[in-house]
């Protein structure tokens, strides 16, 4: 969202709600641990979006005479037996493992967003069965199909995504589902109708800006359980292939080598933990701070 | 209590129905059969075999004795290992996968429900920010991570215990059941916290206090009830990512359980194998989710038992 359009969706709420989000965002920078999960996570993003500039070897060299060497001057996190440097991979892995957490994500926003607005919206026999549907769809073991899927169809990162993101829009739609349910009966929205704006206006002007927070809230703990799945998968081999690399791959190729090359292991078993830990944290922390009746607990 | 029961079983089986018809569309819509995976077999053998599996029958004519076949319990024969059935080798891995599941549920269920009561006591302060702490930790550390590095301490270093295998050395069990263990344990803990704050805020729970109750007598006698209804609610999904987690855990392990034959049937695309597998982890999955529904309406009274 760029900044006028923020500014206009903001002159369109009402001021309450302006005051909502200055009071978010203290409560959220006094959260210490949330702010350093937030600069943490930042740090990360930069790192990721520049690594063919920042990273200290290319993709693809590789020093077979070296071999795998613990981290050392040249080579700071050490490198794996083909001798190529980790550092150079976790950066590249890193991509890949950010772009399927945030992909995915935006998969499940977009389905769940849409889905809960229409059904909360429009209510009566249409929410019953389009809510009855995501129930039937929570009661299946999801990560069997997401394997299935990925046998059936072959292991590409376009059908990771997608499958993760289609598994994962369920809760969002729940959310957003309640969320305009106690929009839809205030009265500004019967307003809005005898002013004569259209359904998608009033959605748009009126029910998107109040169903932001919480939406925001389970986004940012949805990229953690997506990148978890993504790593799974990888695994297990059935997510990512070599030659590219994700924080999965390579920890599966760590412990492999273990014992010999344990920095293989713990290195990208680090960088896993830290971003679930920064995006865990955030995502708690933005929850208090939009949310004054569970900050108080 | 007997209708919701049975009437949440009816409602079970078009899911089911569903998902088994679902299941068996896409894994024959697969691209390439079972049998062209490494050498290409000459044409007559190839005949053979498909005739043999009745792959060359029309697929609605597969689908129909495949149904039939299963409602008699069986599962077709291995495309994989030609003289072992479906059915005979989910009944060898089953069982083992179930003891692991329970042993981690255990494990989870008492760890993270002390660890959330002790929590839920005094909020805001060591006692809740230490365990709560340690369980951010159990969540951000996935078992893939968990188990090797159990390995590494405890196997490897110390050499306290063994680090494969399921019931062939004393211990061997322990590392496996600790690593699918934690991670619920966390989570447990993060909503047995949560639920008891709730509960211990009510007005009856002040009512104990001025009777003069003691702390512990007014957990166990007032407060666990509804405190731990999150939990019960969370028992269903967390079945399921158990035997999910069980795929991880008995690959790091070797444990020749459900799991690790669906990893394998995985990668050799030995379909029936997996249809199989698919069908019966949905159904136990379905069929706890009902169970878990079932308890959390028992828990708390005041939710009626329509449907």
């Amino acid at each position: 969202m760029t900044a006028t359009q923020l500014k206009s969706a903001h002159s369109n709420t009402d001021y309450d709600s302006y005051s909502l989000w200055r009071e978010a965002s203290y409560r959220l920078k006094k959260n210490k641990m949330a702010m350093l999960g937030f600069w943490t996570l930042l740090a990360l993003f930069v790192i990721a979006a520049c690594t063919p500039w920042l990273a200290p070897y290319a993709y693809e060299s590789q020093n077979l005479a070296l071999g795998a060497s613990p981290p050392s001057a040249q080579h700071l996190l050490g490198t794996d037996i083909h001798g190529r440097d980790l550092l150079t991979r976790l950066m590249y892995g890193s991509r890949v493992s950010l772009l399927v957490g945030f992909a995915a994500t935006a998969v499940s926003l977009v389905i769940g967003v849409l889905w809960g607005t229409i059904a909360g919206y429009i209510g009566g026999r249409i929410d019953t069965v389009m809510m009855r549907i995501v129930d039937i769809l929570y009661a299946l073991p999801f990560m069997i199909f997401i394997i299935l899927l990925m046998v059936v169809f072959g292991r590409s990162f376009l059908l990771l995504f997608l499958a993760i993101g289609l598994v994962e829009w369920l809760t969002m739609a729940r959310i957003v589902r309640a969320q305009v349910l106690s929009v839809r009966k205030q009265e500004y929205i019967d307003a809005a109708i005898v002013t004569g704006l259209s359904h998608w206006q009033i959605i748009y002007r009126h029910v998107m800006p109040n169903i932001l927070g919480p939406v925001i809230v389970y986004v940012t703990l949805t990229i953690p359980s997506v990148i978890l799945l993504e790593s799974f998968l990888s695994f297990l081999g059935l997510g990512i292939q070599p030659p590219q690399s994700s924080w999965g791959v390579l920890i599966s190729r760590g412990v492999e080598s273990m014992e010999e090359y344990p920095w293989l292991l713990i290195f990208p078993g680090l960088t896993l933990s830290i971003t679930l830990f920064s995006l865990n944290f955030l995502g708690d922390g933005l929850r208090d701070a939009l949310d004054p009746r569970t900050a108080k607990s | 209590m007997l209708k919701f029961f049975a009437a949440r079983l009816l409602q079970a089986i078009p899911v089911l129905f569903v998902v088994i018809t679902a299941t068996f569309f896409l894994v024959h819509s697969a691209p390439g059969g079972p049998f062209d995976a490494e050498k290409t077999l000459p044409a007559e053998v190839l005949d053979n075999l498909n005739a043999r599996y009745n792959l060359d029958d029309p697929l609605y004519k597969q689908y129909l004795s495949y149904m039939g076949n299963l409602v008699q319990g069986d599962f077709g024969p291995s495309f994989r290992y030609s003289n072992r059935s479906v059915t005979e080798m989910i009944l060898t891995g089953l069982p083992i996968t179930f003891e692991l599941a329970l042993y981690a549920m255990l494990i989870a269920l008492i760890i993270g429900i002390s660890a959330g009561i002790v929590a839920s006591i005094r909020p805001n302060s060591a006692q809740d920010y230490i365990p709560m702490s340690l369980a951010m930790a159990g969540i951000c550390l996935p078992s893939f991570l968990m188990g090797p590095l159990l390995v590494l301490i405890f196997g490897i270093s110390l050499d306290w215990l063994p680090v494969s295998g399921w019931g062939y050395a004393p211990g061997d069990k322990i590392l496996p059941a600790i690593t699918l263990g934690t991670g619920y344990a966390a989570y447990i803990a993060r909503l047995t916290r949560g639920g008891m704050i709730e509960v211990m805020g009510q007005d009856y729970i002040r009512t104990a206090k001025a009777k003069g109750l003691s702390t512990p007598m007014i957990i166990y006698r007032h407060a666990l009830r509804g405190g731990l209804a999150p939990v019960v609610a969370f028992l269903g999904p967390a079945f399921a990512g158990l035997l999910a987690g069980s795929f991880v855990v008995e690959t790091i392990f070797q444990i020749p359980g459900l799991g690790r034959f669906y990893v394998q049937a995985a990668f050799n695309r030995d379909y029936t194998m997996i249809l199989g597998t698919t069908i019966l982890l949905s159904t136990l999955i379905v069929l706890f989710n009902i169970v878990s529904d079932i308890l959390t309406v028992w828990l708390n009274p005041r939710l009626t038992l329509k449907d």
